[in-house]
């Protein structure tokens, strides 16, 4: 037990700092009309993530898995994963929505309060992907709910990941 | 004077109890070598929801709409009574231990009714958890305080502290075995390890969470400051009824500015702990939980055995 | 005035207005309503008389004493004695009759055509005759023949819906047990005349002194007997939750809320009134049933799905409740705490009223419910706060009340019970204090399963989808049955508030029985304004309510209109993680107390048995049909009534071989006994 306490005092801070040069990392493609700066600085001390997976091949998410290790810790930026839609501020969809999610994510997006965000994350979720015009899939997230924010990548990194969340939220500034 | 230690109390417990909550948020994320959120984030979480639209599923009623007022209301009416930082408050409110168990367990039925409400099968089965968890941390709850009762004969909350302050030495075994047994409770109560996850995301595992799964909005943030309301009055209660030292009986400035000081470092070392215990050990599975309450109960009558 | 209210003529108005109730509505038979409004408008009257009638006797303090002599028999005397505790349990079932009857104008209606509503009132009235003179009666024959009439005429009650054969088969079992308590409570009494040559109270009273202990113990033992049977205590009880269901909700709400109380007024007169000095282990024996009868009770109205059933245990439960505050009085006299005594019996007399008030209340409302869907069965309600606002507020109330949640006045009663027992587990040694801390634990416990009970039995009838198509059918009741069920809310909500004062007013009647102050006392009692007992705790209502009042308000207005002016509400559908959500999803009555019956196991003895149905018999892969039937045992009735049955059958197959019928054997018999007689006459 002791062992395991100095083990965790002794250990090497070894997070990532994120800075403003750190803002080309971001890969945001902005899809329709960009969100209210209103909404924006209402969410930008505190970000609820709501994540669906609509059918995905799990990349993504072992990506996402990664934003709250001790590296990224993607919670020192006020930005926390919740479990339910009605407690989420943004819907972070991955994954070619498959026919059988499509229903599914349609009553997720209902069942989250407005004021809020969706982004598709990964290049299944913008176009199809690998999977596209498969006979199981409807097509891309905006051929179901209304997306705000795409972020590419088959799949994206967890830094860039990180830094385009935080160019949605224009929050950059020494972490 | 008297009128400013009255607005003080008053506004302590919900002005703290974020505080606490980013408190412990942030040593369990430093025991992960992360950085962790900063310990005003829940602040920050609060004003946002308060913020939000909402949306209330249509087969609720107006029991889901009021539990949240009703549920943060109870945690006001038992902050205002019970012994802070001083005792100039013990003939004005009610402050007997029986009326701070009862109204509490108020608390808990609306929330648990609200639960049932929305027809949600999460919902369901996180009010049937909480109910029985709560049916057997009652007796545990009401025998620590019981022990300090018999003690002091008295069961006012600021006399108990009073006189416990006075006579430590003579009772120190049975204050501390209703100590533990009161610990145990507290962690029951407050849906904290092992008895429950606060953080967790799956809902089989869900106690306290599940129950709140369907709300938004500003009755969110009601729900969840009044569940950090609750745990600081745990919290205050442990500290101030089985430690009380530190309580001014007096309404003098400087008296107030250092029992508040004191106050605040107890419950910073109680946060602290709550946060180490949280950090090592897993959660229990559900049906070894009884046996902890019970051996809490145990402990508070081993404690009464030893009085005198 | 007052000389006028309370004199003989006053009292026997009472009766009166009941008896000319009963006849008036068996003349009505041929028509139901008239035979229902006559008889309803009668036993609204007595009740509202019987209300001012208790009250001036409290209000003169005078205890009235009326006596007929026989002049054939002379130990059987007509005598009535109504001092302050018969005043008050003329209060008590006063006050329930008069809603209860309210709420009976509109719901007989539903009888009309059915059964004949003549008889119906001409029990009714009887049977509340009956219960006043139980409470009133001095003289033992006297009152065994009042108890007769209430028990003969609630079984008729009992039994009124008589199409359906287990109100049948429960109005029998309740039958049986009631006379066996009366021949316990017979036999009480014959060993009292043996021993004081009396039936009268009075005289028993000033003869205890005289009565050898051993003597004393055997009546305690068959009056404790008799008299549980009636009140339910544990495991007397089988006869209570088959009973209480059959009859009629509003004789259930009069059965549940007063007439086991009478067995608890018997118990204060035997124990605290007539058989004083006693020994103070009876007191604990009290205390020990009282702790079981309670914990076993909600742990048995947990179990159950019948919304009548669990309001039936919880009945049980509550009598162990008041059993506890009786059990420390008693104990507390004897070992020489007579302020405690007094506590103590505030204490039980309090809940003893409260009890009544909101079980009633929650009687009602279930009848009310059952009326219009037509089923007992929890698991086929759902959803009704929306069909049924008004019932579902009242029954909200009702079981905040039951669960002693501040400021209804179940708190209040319950707060006081439990201070007697702190000030027992202060100020004892040794064995009793003991049995004081376990009572304190079931006391804590029962408060803690109660409220999950009730959460699971207000959630599960009006919260959530309907489960049922008949939930789509209800209406909400009509006024009479909401006049009678508010009022008692409204009750419900005031003693709680004004607990001090009503306090006060049944310190009183201890006071009265004798148990006066000390002039040493441990602490000092005083209920003026608020609950205190001084240096030791203090509670009151009133502050109570205006500070939560005050509180929620302060914090809806913030809320609503300062912090949060510019929000929409919109309405949803129930996140389901995007499933189709269907009623069948919701949890049920059966699986939400099941892990509270899981971890009870050793003393519920649940199990579990499976019918499996394949589809092809010889592979047994692919299942067609499953049944699952979950179980509780009954211990009191396993362990205890079954094999005392078997003993009893057993026995009477060995003595009806003397009924041979053959009648040489018969002559045979004769010959014997003659030549016996012939031979012990020398």
């Amino acid at each position: 037990m002791f062992k395991f306490f100095y083990k965790i005092f002794f250990a090497s801070n070894n997070i990532i700092p994120i800075v403003n040069s750190d803002l080309e990392y971001s890969e945001l493609i902005v899809l329709g009309k960009e969100i209210q700066n209103k909404i924006k600085k209402l969410f930008r001390g505190s970000l609820a993530i709501r994540q669906i997976d609509a059918g995905s091949d799990n990349a993504c998410e072992q990506e996402l898995v990664a934003l709250s290790n001790s590296f990224y810790d993607v919670e020192r930026f006020g930005i926390h994963f919740v479990a339910s839609p009605r407690h989420a501020d943004m819907l972070l969809v991955t994954g070619p929505v498959t026919r059988n999610m499509a229903e599914a994510l349609k009553k997720a997006y209902q069942a989250t309060p407005t004021p809020k965000i969706v982004v598709a994350l990964g290049d299944d979720a913008i176009t199809g992907g690998i999977f596209k015009d498969s006979y199981a899939v409807v097509g891309a997230v905006d051929k179901v709910i209304p997306v705000n924010y795409q972020i590419p990548g088959d799949p994206p990194s967890p830094k860039v990941i990180l830094c385009s969340l935080l160019d949605i939220l224009n929050d950059f500034e020494n972490k | 004077m008297f009128i400013f230690i009255k607005i003080i109390q008053i506004l302590i417990i919900p002005v703290l109890s974020p505080l606490g909550i980013g408190l412990v948020r942030k040593i369990k994320a430093h025991f992960q070598n992360r950085k962790g959120a900063s310990v005003f984030q829940p602040y920050r979480d609060l004003w946002k929801l308060f913020h939000k639209d909402e949306i209330i599923s249509k087969d609720a009623s107006w029991i889901f709409k009021i539990a949240p007022f009703i549920v943060f209301t109870v945690t006001l009416a038992v902050a205002v009574s019970i012994p802070i930082f001083s005792t100039v408050f013990s003939d004005f409110f009610v402050s007997d231990i029986l009326y701070i168990v009862y109204l509490l367990s108020f608390g808990t039925f609306f929330l648990a009714l609200a639960g049932l409400d929305s027809g949600s099968p999460f919902g369901g089965f996180g009010s049937s958890r909480e109910m029985t968890l709560s049916a057997l941390a009652e007796g545990g709850f009401i025998f620590s305080l019981l022990v300090l009762v018999l003690i002091s004969k008295f069961t006012n909350l600021f006399a108990i502290s009073g006189f416990i302050a006075a006579s430590y030495g003579q009772f120190i075994l049975p204050i501390l075995l209703a100590f533990i047994g009161f610990f145990i409770v507290l962690l029951a109560e407050t849906a904290h390890y092992p008895f429950d996850n606060p953080a967790t995301h799956l809902e089989l595992t869900m106690i306290h969470e599940a129950m709140i799964l369907e709300y938004s909005g500003k009755r969110l943030a009601l729900m969840e400051w009044a569940s950090a309301n609750k745990f600081l009055i745990f919290i205050s209660l442990g500290a101030n009824l089985f430690f009380p030292w530190g309580i001014t009986g007096d309404g003098g400035f400087v008296s107030i500015l250092v029992s508040l000081l004191i106050y605040l470092i107890k419950i910073l070392f109680f946060y602290s702990v709550i946060a180490v215990v949280e950090s090592s050990i897993a959660k229990f599975r559900f049906f070894r939980l009884p046996d902890l309450l019970v051996v809490a109960f145990i402990l508070d009558i081993i404690a009464i055995s030893l009085i005198k | 005035m007052i000389e006028f209210i309370t004199s003989f003529n006053g009292f026997v108005l009472l009766f009166l207005l009941l008896i000319i109730g009963a006849t008036g509505s068996l003349v009505f038979r041929k028509h139901d309503s008239w035979a229902n409004y006559w008889n309803s408008f009668f036993s609204i009257i007595s009740s509202l008389w019987g209300l001012i009638f208790s009250v001036f006797v409290f209000i003169g303090s005078r205890n009235l004493f009326f006596s007929f002599k026989n002049p054939f028999f002379s130990i059987f005397n007509i005598s009535f004695s109504v001092d302050s505790l018969a005043a008050f349990f003329i209060f008590v079932i006063s006050l329930i009759a008069l809603f209860c009857s309210i709420y009976g104008i509109g719901y007989l209606k539903h009888f009309y055509k059915k059964y004949d509503i003549g008889f119906f009132g001409f029990f009714y009235n009887l049977f509340i005759v009956g219960m006043l003179l139980v409470v009133t009666a001095s003289n033992g024959i006297f009152f065994l023949i009042a108890w007769e009439i209430m028990s003969v005429c609630s079984y008729f009650l009992v039994v009124y819906d008589h199409h359906d054969i287990n109100n049948v088969k429960a109005g029998f079992l309740y039958l049986v047990m009631t006379h066996i308590g009366t021949s316990f409570i017979i036999i009480a009494f014959l060993l009292l005349y043996k021993f004081t040559g009396s039936f009268e109270y009075e005289s028993i009273r000033s003869a205890s002194l005289f009565i050898p202990v051993y003597i004393k113990n055997l009546v305690f033992l068959s009056a404790f007997i008799g008299f549980g049977i009636k009140a339910g205590v544990i495991p007397f009880h089988i006869w209570l939750p088959s009973a209480h269901p059959a009859a009629p909700s509003h004789v259930s709400g009069l059965m549940s809320g007063v007439m086991i109380k009478v067995g608890i007024y018997m118990m204060i007169r035997f124990f605290l009134y007539l058989l004083q000095p006693i020994p103070a282990w009876w007191g604990l024996v009290l205390l020990i049933i009282g702790s079981i009868s309670a914990v076993l009770g909600v742990l048995y109205a947990l179990t159950e799905h019948d919304i009548k059933r669990l309001l039936a245990y919880h009945s049980i439960e509550n009598i162990g409740i008041i059993l506890l505050g009786l059990g420390g009085s008693l104990t507390f006299l004897s070992l020489g705490y007579p302020n405690l005594s007094l506590l103590s019996l505030t204490a039980a007399l309090f809940h003893t009223i409260n009890h009544a008030i909101f079980k009633s209340l929650l009687f009602l409302s279930a009848g009310s419910v059952i009326n219009q869907t037509h089923t007992r069965n929890m698991e086929k309600y759902g959803g009704l706060i929306k069909y049924m606002p008004q019932t579902a507020i009242f029954f909200l109330i009702g079981s905040m009340a039951i669960s002693a949640l501040p400021p209804f006045n179940g708190f209040f009663s319950e707060w006081l019970t439990f201070q007697s027992l702190f000030q027992g587990i202060a100020l004892l040694d040794y064995t009793a204090k003991w049995i004081f801390v376990i009572s304190a634990g079931a006391l804590a416990f029962t408060g803690g399963l109660a409220l999950a009970c009730f959460v699971k039995a207000f959630g599960l009838t009006f919260l959530a989808r309907p489960r049922s198509k008949e939930v789509f059918l209800a209406k909400e009741s009509s006024f009479s049955l909401r006049f009678g069920m508010g009022a008692l809310a409204i009750l419900s909500l005031l003693f709680g508030i004004f607990s001090g004062y009503v306090s006060s007013i049944i310190k009183k009647i201890g006071q009265d029985l004798g148990l006066t102050y000390n002039n040493f006392s441990f602490s000092n009692i005083s209920f003026h304004q608020d609950l205190s007992i001084n240096n030791f705790s203090f509670v009151s209502g009133s502050k109570v309510f205006v500070l939560l009042l005050g509180i929620f308000v302060v914090v809806w207005v913030i809320i609503r209109y300062i912090i949060n002016k510019n929000q929409k509400i919109t309405r949803g559908d129930t996140w389901d993680c995007g499933t189709n959500l269907k009623p069948r999803m919701e949890i049920t009555a059966t699986g939400f107390a099941r892990s509270i019956i899981t971890i009870f196991k050793k003393v519920l003895k649940p199990s579990i048995q499976q019918e499996i149905e394949y589809h092809d018999v010889d592979s047994r892969y692919l299942t067609k049909s499953r049944k699952v039937i979950l179980t509780v045992s009954d211990i009191p009735q396993d362990y205890f009534y079954d094999p005392f049955a078997k003993i009893i059958v057993i026995f009477s197959r060995y003595v009806a071989n003397i009924q041979s019928g053959n009648i040489n054997t018969y002559i045979l018999y004769i010959f014997i006994t003659l030549l016996g007689l012939l031979f012990f006459v020398k």
